[in-house]
């Protein structure tokens, strides 16, 4: 079990769709024009949500 | 405040979010330049974030480093004088493809000549932005922009081959897709005692991508991550080049640094 | 007893001399006749004080790397000539937003363009105050002789410090490349100033808060006080602003600066102006023709005196009004077609007659010039 979890600033998401689509596990969504995560379980903490985001608004905490 | 620690540690985060349009690639790239001094450790004290003027140069604002948002062009010119004054400081230069080679050419090209050592990161999104959307000299002939209506007919510049025949002694190319990589080059870019120029192929999906019909940021990063190649793959199978931009580490070749010459000329003297 | 030391130079060296003796650590210039003695002199003794010297790829570079330098908390300055004043023109006008101190020699020459390179002018009277774009303060020194050029240096280096803002030492080519003695000081005597500093911890810094005397303490990059500094118009933060009351508070304090503290800055000659009827205003090479001519119209009988600025920016109103109540004419000598003459006529001209003495030929105004452009108006 990890204790890494996967965090948003709503308020800096501008909703681009980076994150979405380069997820390699279709975690997240685009809802009302901000990125949402649809399906956590699913998240594989690889970071690449993060690293994309042009926005800082999601990132992963917790862990190493 | 909701944000990862990274950006609580080296960001002005009351000033976030930035300007920059939904999509565009220099927030990622500005990201890579932040995890890049994290992980070689530096002290915020002791790095300098100079930039000059346009989209790409408004990153100076948003990071806790001691800041200085310039003149159009003359970043580079404001950097040397702050190396040369105090060699302590890591100076870390953030400029865009007009910036750096249409009114910053000059300077460019001076101070890869000097190899000085300064780290010059180009967020190179081949188009004016902030003025909304004139050709630039990386704009690649026959595509659009408010000012080349007709098309491009201006040949644009390798500013990685610029920088390199300049007198650079260290040159990479990374991009806003390819951000691991990225990072990696502006490591080695801050570490390489001498002048380091790292381009970041960023993208605008709101005036290059739309004169361009490139479709979304998300399909801009597509043609990144489809159409470029490592020079490590390259200088094993040439014929991967083709059609390609060749990524990655371009040339890394130490040679002596200005500021270190200038100290044996002070050391002649013992009177100060 | 103090230790003088006496050299003979040329005003361009003064200039250098006196940049060290001010506490100059930092010079980056780019040739340009008739200035480029003091980068020379700068590249060949700075490193003997530890202080850095550069020769950039242009002026426009020459102007940031020394803002850059003094950001850093070095004290820096440029020289030049005409064309090059031209392109440093837009960091001027960075460093007067961002209220970087330094200094920028501009040794003047024939304009436009590249004009006459080798001769002297003061074409530029207007261009060290209206150059650079928008409403800014300048401070502007004109010496007259190789040992005024090593002693006004020293307070352009002192004004630009105390008050944060670039200062222009507004020289010309007869002063620039005459030969005078000069009798260095002893460093005793130099009183030497340097800019505010912060006191508050870093973290309770911001960066363009005015105290009252509408100065700003100024760290240096590099000492823990990490601030932003943009040539955007900005708050106290530092950060840019589209406010309009802050905006215009801000180009207001930039230019009260300068013209609050008009008292601290008003530098200037007066030579037999006791009892002058006919007033001389004249600065740099002009003023000692214009003393010769002062000279042979008193053993004449006539009533002549010199007024002159030295502080050519800000315009020394209150002095220039004095005159205009106890004279009853003036003439403004210059080389040029007449541009400081346009603010004596503006201050004076109501209470007596202004006349202008001028000339662009590439030479100095003679002493006989003057007479007889005094002689014919009678």
């Amino acid at each position: 079990m990890t204790n890494k979890k996967l965090l948003q600033n709503l308020d800096w998401c501008k909703g681009c769709g980076v994150c979405v689509s380069f997820c390699p596990k279709r975690v997240l969504e685009i809802e009302n024009e901000k990125c949402i995560i649809a399906r956590p379980d699913d998240c594989i903490f690889c970071g690449m949500c993060e690293l994309r985001c042009p926005d800082n608004a999601i990132y992963l905490q917790g862990g190493k | 405040m909701n944000a990862s620690e990274i950006t609580k540690k080296y960001y002005r985060a009351d000033k976030l979010p930035h300007i920059w349009c939904p999509g565009c690639g220099h927030g990622t790239l500005l990201n890579t330049v932040v995890r890049a001094i994290d992980k070689l450790g530096l002290n915020k004290d002791d790095v300098c974030i100079v930039s000059g003027i346009g989209c790409s140069s408004r990153a100076s604002g948003y990071l806790d480093f001691n800041t200085l948002h310039t003149t159009h062009g003359r970043a580079l010119a404001f950097a040397t004088g702050i190396k040369h004054a105090n060699p302590k400081l890591h100076v870390i230069v953030i400029t865009g493809d007009g910036d750096a080679s249409a009114i910053g050419g000059n300077h460019l090209i001076h101070a890869a000549r000097r190899n000085i050592d300064i780290t010059t990161i180009c967020f190179n999104n081949n188009i004016y932005g902030m003025t909304g959307g004139q050709y630039s000299p990386t704009t690649p002939i026959g595509d659009f922009a408010t000012t080349a209506p007709y098309g491009n007919i201006d040949k644009p510049f390798d500013l990685c081959n610029l920088a390199q025949g300049a007198g650079a002694s260290y040159v990479g190319r990374g991009t806003a897709y390819h951000a691991q990589l990225m990072q990696k080059l502006i490591e080695n870019g801050i570490q390489n005692k001498g002048f380091s120029f790292v381009e970041g192929l960023s993208l605008c999906p709101t005036y290059y991508g739309r004169k361009n019909k490139k479709g979304s940021a998300v399909k801009m990063h597509t043609f990144l991550k489809d159409h470029c190649v490592d020079k490590k793959i390259v200088d094993k199978k040439p014929e991967m080049a083709e059609n390609k931009i060749i990524i990655g580490e371009l040339y890394n070749n130490q040679k002596p640094e200005y500021t270190d010459n200038y100290k044996v000329i002070i050391d002649k003297f013992h009177n100060y | 007893m103090s230790n003088k030391e006496y050299k003979l130079l040329q005003g361009n060296e003064a200039c250098v001399e006196g940049a060290i003796a001010a506490g100059m650590r930092f010079f980056a210039g780019y040739p340009i006749t008739p200035s480029t003695e003091i980068a020379e002199l700068s590249a060949q003794k700075l490193p003997k004080y530890g202080g850095k010297f550069i020769q950039m790829e242009d002026e426009l570079s020459s102007m940031a790397a020394i803002i850059g330098a003094s950001l850093t908390g070095i004290k820096s300055m440029t020289a030049t000539s005409g064309p090059g004043f031209s392109l440093m023109q837009e960091n001027l006008g960075y460093a007067c937003i961002t209220e970087v101190p330094c200094v920028v020699a501009n040794v003047q020459r024939g304009g436009p363009s590249t004009g006459l390179p080798t001769s002297p002018a003061q074409g530029d009277v207007m261009q060290a105050k209206w150059g650079t774009h928008g409403d800014h303060p300048v401070i502007a020194l004109t010496p007259n002789s190789v040992q005024e050029t090593y002693e006004i240096t020293i307070t352009a280096f002192n004004l630009a410090e105390k008050y944060r803002t670039p200062v222009i030492l507004l020289m010309d080519e007869t002063v620039g490349h005459m030969r005078e003695k000069l009798i260095l000081k002893d460093p005793s005597e130099i009183k030497v100033i340097n800019r505010k500093k912060p006191t508050c911890k870093p973290e309770d810094y911001v960066a363009y808060r005015a105290d009252e005397d509408l100065i700003p303490p100024m760290a240096s990059f590099g000492e823990g006080y990490r601030y932003h500094v943009t040539g955007l118009t900005h708050d106290e933060t530092g950060f840019p602003t589209n406010n309009n009351e802050i905006s215009g508070k801000l180009i207001e304090r930039l230019n009260n600066k300068v013209e609050k503290n008009i008292g601290e800055m008003s530098y200037y000659e007066e030579y037999e102006l006791e009892d002058a009827e006919i007033v001389i205003v004249a600065f740099g090479g002009v003023s000692r023709s214009a003393k010769s001519a002062i000279d042979e119209m008193r053993r004449n009988g006539k009533k002549v005196g010199l007024f002159r600025p030295i502080t050519i920016w800000p315009i020394l109103e209150k002095q220039i009004n004095k005159i205009s109540e106890k004279s009853k004419e003036i003439y403004v000598a210059e080389m040029n077609l007449g541009q400081y003459f346009l603010e004596v006529d503006r201050i004076a001209g109501k209470k007596c007659p202004v006349n202008k003495i001028c000339k662009v030929t590439g030479e100095l105004i003679t002493p006989n010039e003057i007479i007889n452009a005094i002689y014919g108006g009678k």
